[in-house]
């Protein structure tokens, strides 16, 4: 593995906690994700593929916003792999990064409608700046 | 009773009715919400990464600020924020330590006070029964579904608010109030999130999905402490709409304290 | 001064290639008390036996030190040797120069230097050797069966089938076990009640064979080859001995609600029953929880129909009290609770099933008769989805499920499949699958049987959600082969649940001090070499109290289970192993130290009169009992005090060995 991509993987591992060599490979987290199919990679790939050192795969894909973090695959997890955690990692990985913040406090007044609640906004925010 | 309360921002703003339903339905039940003074946003997502300090410090001053070591939550994303930090603070050294030596606070935070959803106070220290003695304008005939959404429950180890597959406070606290609870399969999914913000159609298969198992068992109207899960329930719904309230509205009006507002 | 023969082994080369073993005779003749030292290419051989025998006549040897393979291999050889020449055989050391000399160097000089050391060590530990004698026990010719379950009935029967008495003790109102509610069997579809009520049968009309159904074993004490056992009889409310199993009592009781157990719960019983047509003993029972006139003394109606007079409202629980020389655990197993994982539906869709109640579900004596039907509304079901692995192979901190592979549902799944298929052609069958695991003799040629004549799809993924739609359980899950999240709209899900041990398991090997697994598995004295026998001598496992197995595995266990028995029971009196602990009786502190963490249960306290220089009192004091102990040293090590030794290890004889290697 080259050097930044191994910096990458292991600090994702590091901060997401996530261990992928626990994973069966079952597909109960794909199974399970209510975003399935907005997404290119799936749950199940964020696993294998950061194990695999294709994590700059998964940060240049949209999937890493497309993930709602309803922990619907860290709940249901047999393995306690918890592939939402990982999905989240990639995604900091991605916007901590200079100049890469998907959307900026330009960008998001106009998407907003009169009912949009401030919690929206606030978690919008977090997911998609740094 | 009076009880240490966090309301967040948007009770604050477009979720004005869930913060002052829930204050006068507990002062009905004899119970005051008393607000942290200086309270700061919870940020709305928990940051599930460790390395993310900073971001969790506006739940560790509400938790140190805390009275009687209690705090009463409202919206679901705050509850689930505070709690789950509360959570790490108990369990992880390396996050109580960074966090410390951040706020260099004169005294630590020593990890005591128990997060409480109003449900859950409304369950475990006032009790379902009691509250069913103190209803005066029961919702009878309303066949009434419960959305818990995802913030809620999950992950279940560390939210330990309900059964994370099988919910049933929500149920419990309808029956409370003189209504018929009615079950469906899907209140325990998400909404959508805050990704309606760019792309609208997860937000509207989820609603949808959710809508028509919810109408499908006879459910006629909803309820949620969620404003995320209302907003995209009532402005992400296509093919099946119906009424969405706040828990404490429901509360309020079974305890004849709707109108006073 | 003692005197100590040493008999240095070549081994062929397998010792000599790495060990000047000359040079190894020739050091020991200047150790203390040593009269003779030689060496000889087979020392294991007839002639070198006779070498041995020679030398101890020759020289009066008080004992020898035998430096050759490791003890494992021909200790008990050369202890025969010993004693055939007029020396105790505990007066025999075995210096291991081969697995932990000669086979790891490779140098000479370091390989000889090394078997030196060794060689002297097991002289310094023979120096204080003492001559141990065997005792023996005599053997009640009687075997207990706990669970009678096709595992402890085929114990049974071939203990009983080697003349020995047998008795079989059942919780449940008759034997027959998890076998008797399975519809047909992998991988040869035969009917499992047909071949199993033979077997019923054959252990009831055994003159070997005592059924005690309907009981619990209370009390076990005692050691191998002299249990007592406590067993309690519930009340059945009915004579089993008039009780001629008519049923009239089924048809007329008034109280129809009792769960029905047999079926998995899927239909009621009425208060007095009998579980199933084949039981046995075909004798009613009594549920007072349902019964009114145990409830509250209104009806009685069983008792005047019955034309026996079998009857007995009064009757109370009894107590028998029995010995045995051996005990076999046959528990059994369980469904696991599924209720973990609610986001599959089960608690609240009824046609989410287990697959034991698909067995009764397809089951001719099942709730439908043998037609599948489902239990919502009783159609029809037209799209079948079975998902396995539920709750096996869970991470343990997920609280998700068990840690282990329930081995038996990947079959069972795929006969369930084929039977569905082959029986409605109509129905359309998926099987969500993560491996499928089919080693045994013709298990993959059946599944892909399944699979390619029988059209059953198989899926590989997991399921994420079933929700309940109007009627149709939509089941969501991966197809991770597609790479696509699939719904299927579903009439009937079925769940291959986990399989754990009885739940009575734990208490019975706390009851029996027969170790245990963290899953409440009962533990095998070694896992390959003596998978039925528990590390408590005496106590034999048979069947998936063991761990998961199959009917044809289970039945084999079984069988080997029933061997060991009887090897046990055809001999009239044990020999004792000699190396057991003792406790001196001066230095024990009456702590219970040593009790507690006996895994044999040999060691009790008693208040005795202790006698030394300067003490005369009663004291509570250790007493170790030399049949039961198997002499691990357990307690030697707990002692604060010093007290318990182990006889043949003693703290003595180790020291000095490693005092000869360290010094």
């Amino acid at each position: 593995m080259e050097n930044n991509v191994k910096l990458l993987t292991e600090t994702a591992l590091r901060i997401s906690g996530v261990n992928p060599r626990k994973c069966m490979k079952c597909g109960k987290c794909s199974g399970t994700c209510p975003n399935y199919d907005k997404m290119e990679y799936h749950p199940h790939q964020f696993v294998t593929m950061v194990d695999r050192g294709q994590i700059e795969k998964l940060m240049e894909s949209d999937s890493i916003y497309q993930c709602l973090s309803c922990m619907a695959c860290v709940e249901r997890c047999p393995r306690g792999v918890e592939p939402g955690k990982l999905v989240e990692a990639v995604r900091l990985l991605k916007i901590r990064q200079q100049g890469m913040d998907r959307k900026g406090p330009i960008d998001i007044p106009p998407m907003v409608d009169e009912n949009v609640p401030q919690q929206l906004l606030m978690a919008a925010m977090r997911k998609y700046r740094k | 009773m009076t009880y240490s309360y966090y309301p967040g921002c948007t009770l604050k703003d477009r979720a004005k009715e869930l913060d002052l339903y829930a204050r006068a339905s507990a002062k009905a039940l004899g119970i005051e919400l008393k607000e942290l003074p200086q309270w700061q946003c919870c940020g709305a997502v928990y940051p599930q990464a460790s390395d993310e300090i900073a971001s969790r410090l506006s739940s560790v001053r509400a938790l140190m600020n805390a009275e009687e070591g209690k705090l009463v939550t409202m919206c679901s994303a705050c509850h689930h924020v505070i709690k789950r930090t509360n959570y790490d603070w108990n369990n992880d050294e390396n996050f109580r330590t960074k966090a410390t030596n951040y706020m260099k606070a004169e005294t630590a935070y020593d990890g005591s006070t128990q997060v409480l959803h109003f449900l859950e106070l409304i369950r475990d220290e006032i009790g379902f029964e009691e509250l069913a003695k103190r209803v005066v304008n029961p919702l009878k005939g309303r066949k009434i579904g419960a959305f818990y959404g995802c913030m809620l429950l999950r992950p279940g180890k560390v939210l330990a608010f309900d059964d994370p597959e099988n919910p049933t406070i929500i149920e419990d606290f309808i029956r409370a109030l003189g209504a018929e609870a009615v079950s469906f399969p899907y209140r325990n999914e998400c909404c959508g999130a805050y990704v309606a913000l760019e792309d609208k159609s997860a937000a509207v298969n989820q609603v949808d999905r959710a809508l028509h198992s919810a109408a499908a068992a006879g459910v006629e109207e909803l309820i949620t402490a969620c404003p995320l899960c209302r907003y995209n329930l009532v402005e992400n719904a296509v093919k099946e709409t119906m009424p969405v309230h706040y828990f404490t509205e429901l509360l309020a009006e079974a305890l004849g304290v709707k109108e006073v507002q | 001064m003692q005197k100590i023969g040493v008999f240095v082994c070549w081994c062929g080369s397998n010792i000599a290639a790495t060990v000047d073993v000359k040079a190894v005779a020739e050091a020991m003749k200047n150790e203390d008390g040593v009269v003779v030292s030689t060496d000889y290419q087979y020392m294991c051989s007839a002639a070198g036996q006779k070498m041995i025998q020679d030398a101890i006549h020759e020289h009066q040897l008080d004992g020898i030190v035998v430096c050759s393979c490791s003890p494992r291999m021909h200790e008990a050889t050369f202890r025969k040797t010993a004693e055939a020449a007029g020396l105790n055989p505990y007066m025999v050391e075995i210096a291991n120069i081969r697995e932990q000399c000669s086979w790891i160097h490779k140098d000479i000089p370091e390989g000889t230097e090394k078997a030196i050391i060794l060689a002297r060590s097991a002289i310094a530990k023979l120096r204080h050797n003492m001559p141990l004698q065997a005792g023996t026990s005599a053997v009640k010719k009687r075997c207990l069966v706990i669970g009678g379950g096709i595992a402890g009935i085929q114990t049974a029967l071939d203990v009983a089938d080697a003349g020995f008495e047998v008795d079989i003790v059942e919780k449940r109102p008759t034997i027959g076990g998890r076998m008797a509610q399975l519809d047909k069997t992998f991988p040869t579809l035969d009917c499992s009640a047909c071949i199993l009520t033979p077997k019923m049968v054959e252990a009831s009309q055994s003159e070997k064979i005592n059924i005690i159904s309907y009981a619990e074993v209370e009390k076990v004490s005692g050691f191998v080859g002299n249990f007592t056992a406590t067993i309690r009889k519930k009340a059945r409310y009915v004579d089993e001995v008039k009780c001629t199993g008519c049923g009239l009592c089924m048809a007329k009781c008034p109280a129809k609600k009792g769960k029905n157990e047999f079926n998995m719960e899927l239909d009621n019983r009425p208060a007095i029953y009998i579980p199933f047509a084949q039981a046995i003993p075909n004798v009613a029972v009594i549920d007072p929880e349902q019964c009114n006139k145990l409830k509250n003394g209104k009806c009685g109606l069983c008792e005047r129909v019955c034309t026996a007079g079998a009857i007995n409202y009064k009757q109370e629980d009894e107590l028998i009290e029995r010995e045995y020389g051996a005990i076999v655990v046959a528990t059994g197993f369980q469904p696991m609770d599924v209720n973990p994982l609610n986001e599959l539906g089960y608690a609240e869709n009824a046609d989410v099933v287990t697959s034991l109640e698909l067995e009764r579900l397809m089951n001719a004596a099942g709730p439908s008769k043998g037609t599948l039907l489902r239990p919502s509304d009783g159609k029809h079901p037209h799209t079948i989805v079975f998902v396995q692995c539920v709750g096996s192979r869970c991470d343990e901190n997920t609280k998700r499920g068990k840690p282990y592979c329930s081995k038996i549902c990947c079959m069972y799944t795929a006969k369930h499949a084929m039977l569905i298929r082959e029986k409605y052609p109509d129905t359309d069958v998926h099987v969500f699958y993560i491996d499928v695991r089919t080693p045994g003799k013709n298990f993959d040629e059946f599944y892909r049987r399944a699979v390619e004549q029988y059209g059953v799809d198989y899926i590989k993924g997991q399921v994420g959600k079933i929700a309940n739609e109007n009627g149709k359980l939509m089941v969501q899950g991966s197809d991770l082969i597609n790479g696509e999240q699939i719904t299927i709209a579903a009439d009937l899900v079925v769940l291959a649940t986990a399989i754990e041990p009885d739940p009575t398991a734990r208490s019975i090997g706390t009851m029996l001090t027969s170790s245990m697994d963290t899953n409440d598995f009962f533990t095998e004295a070694h896992p390959k070499l003596r998978p039925v026998e528990s590390p408590t001598a005496g106590i034999f496992l048979s069947g998936v109290a063991q761990g998961p197995k199959d009917i044809p595995e289970t039945v084999a266990q079984a069988g080997a289970a029933a061997s060991k028995v009887i090897g046990l029971l055809a001999k009239d009196h044990l020999v004792t192993n000699p190396c057991v602990a003792g406790s001196n009786e001066l230095l024990c502190n009456g702590c219970s130290q040593c009790e507690k963490v006996c895994p044999y249960g040999a060691i009790t306290y008693i208040d005795k009169e202790v006698r030394g220089p300067g003490v005369r009192e009663v004291r509570r004091v250790a007493q170790v009992n030399p049949a039961v102990c198997q002499g691990c040293g357990a307690c030697t090590v707990t002692c604060p005090s010093g007290a318990m030794d182990l006889k043949g290890f003693s703290n003595q004889q180790i020291m000095a060995e490693v005092d000869a290697i360290c010094l």
